[in-house]
């Protein structure tokens, strides 16, 4: 029951950060509902006994990645709300709902109607044992860093060769290489 | 009431519809990466509870994946987006079709 109760909070904390996010008309706004949607998704994951994911999610996403969309925002000033009230491309928002609605029947049709005989969809699926890599007593980071290191080695390299790339990515877009300023707003420097 | 694998799955499909919903209705670049965020995390959702309820830690492995190329997505997203908002500051997504030339 306790687990039931958490969940529920979980997910309540989980889709009302993500509907912030589509909702708020402010970008700062909207970051800081993601922070709340994945501080969710950790909780989440704790409930599932992931528990090194879930301090990964805090530290990589709710830390590293939203400081730096909240950077970007900061540094190009554009922490100014749009007015959400207007639609510059007529119909977008009501075929962009549309598609959700038939995106989530789709997902949920193949979840629960999906799968042979009696068994249906995720029952279907998870149903059996797995005989890959049953997991064992030792602690979970000592068997996901075996994973990582062992049979995932290749996939470990690649990313690090991705990492590396998009390091490298990153300063070639951002150079200023005509030497002019980049426009910062500061409050106030509109009325000089 | 028992916790099975359909409610957290039934939470990920939300999680995903609503990232893929704003993505096509949202205007600005930077809620729209949110969105591609919030729809990565529904599939670590999905990979957990598949790792949980299969007992197989395989799942939480490809999470790490996941996650590290959400990081270099997000780096080379934020890029381009600071080298057209430097060009113009009041940009949508619809102008990065001036990129066409």
């Amino acid at each position: 029951m306790v687990d039931v109760v958490s969940f529920l909070i979980a997910a309540a904390i989980v889709l009302g950060g993500a509907l912030g996010v589509v909702g708020f008309s402010n970008p700062v706004h909207a970051a800081l509902s993601l922070i709340a949607s994945f501080f969710g998704v950790a909780v989440v994951f704790i409930i599932q006994e992931a528990h090194f994911l879930a301090l990964v999610q805090v530290v990589v996403y709710a830390g590293a990645i939203v400081v730096l969309f909240l950077f970007v925002i900061m540094l190009l000033g554009v922490d100014t709300a749009t007015d959400l009230r207007t639609e510059p491309l007529v119909g977008q928002r009501a075929l962009g709902l549309t598609f959700g609605a038939i995106l989530l029947t789709l997902i949920l049709g193949g979840l629960f109607l999906s799968g042979p005989g009696d068994e249906r969809g995720a029952v279907a699926l998870t149903g059996q044992q797995s005989v890959v890599q049953p997991v064992d007593d030792r602690s979970q980071i000592e068997q996901l860093g075996e994973d990582l290191f062992t049979r995932n080695i290749l996939a470990f390299q690649a990313t690090a060769l991705l990492l590396t790339i998009a390091t490298v990515g990153a300063v070639v877009l951002v150079r200023n290489e005509g030497g002019e300023d980049l426009v910062i707003d500061e409050p106030g420097s509109a009325a000089d | 009431m028992e916790l099975t694998e359909s409610w957290f799955l039934v939470l990920s499909a939300l999680l995903f519809t609503i990232g893929a919903t704003g993505l096509l209705i949202r205007r600005n670049p930077l809620v729209m990466f949110m969105c591609v965020e919030l729809m990565l995390n529904a599939v670590n959702i999905t990979f957990v509870t598949f790792s949980n309820s299969l007992r197989d830690l395989s799942g939480q492995t490809a999470v790490f994946f996941v996650l590290v190329v959400a990081a270099a997505e997000v780096v080379i997203g934020l890029s381009i987006v600071v080298a057209v908002m430097r060009r113009d500051p009041e940009a949508t997504a619809d102008d990065i079709a001036t990129l066409r030339g």
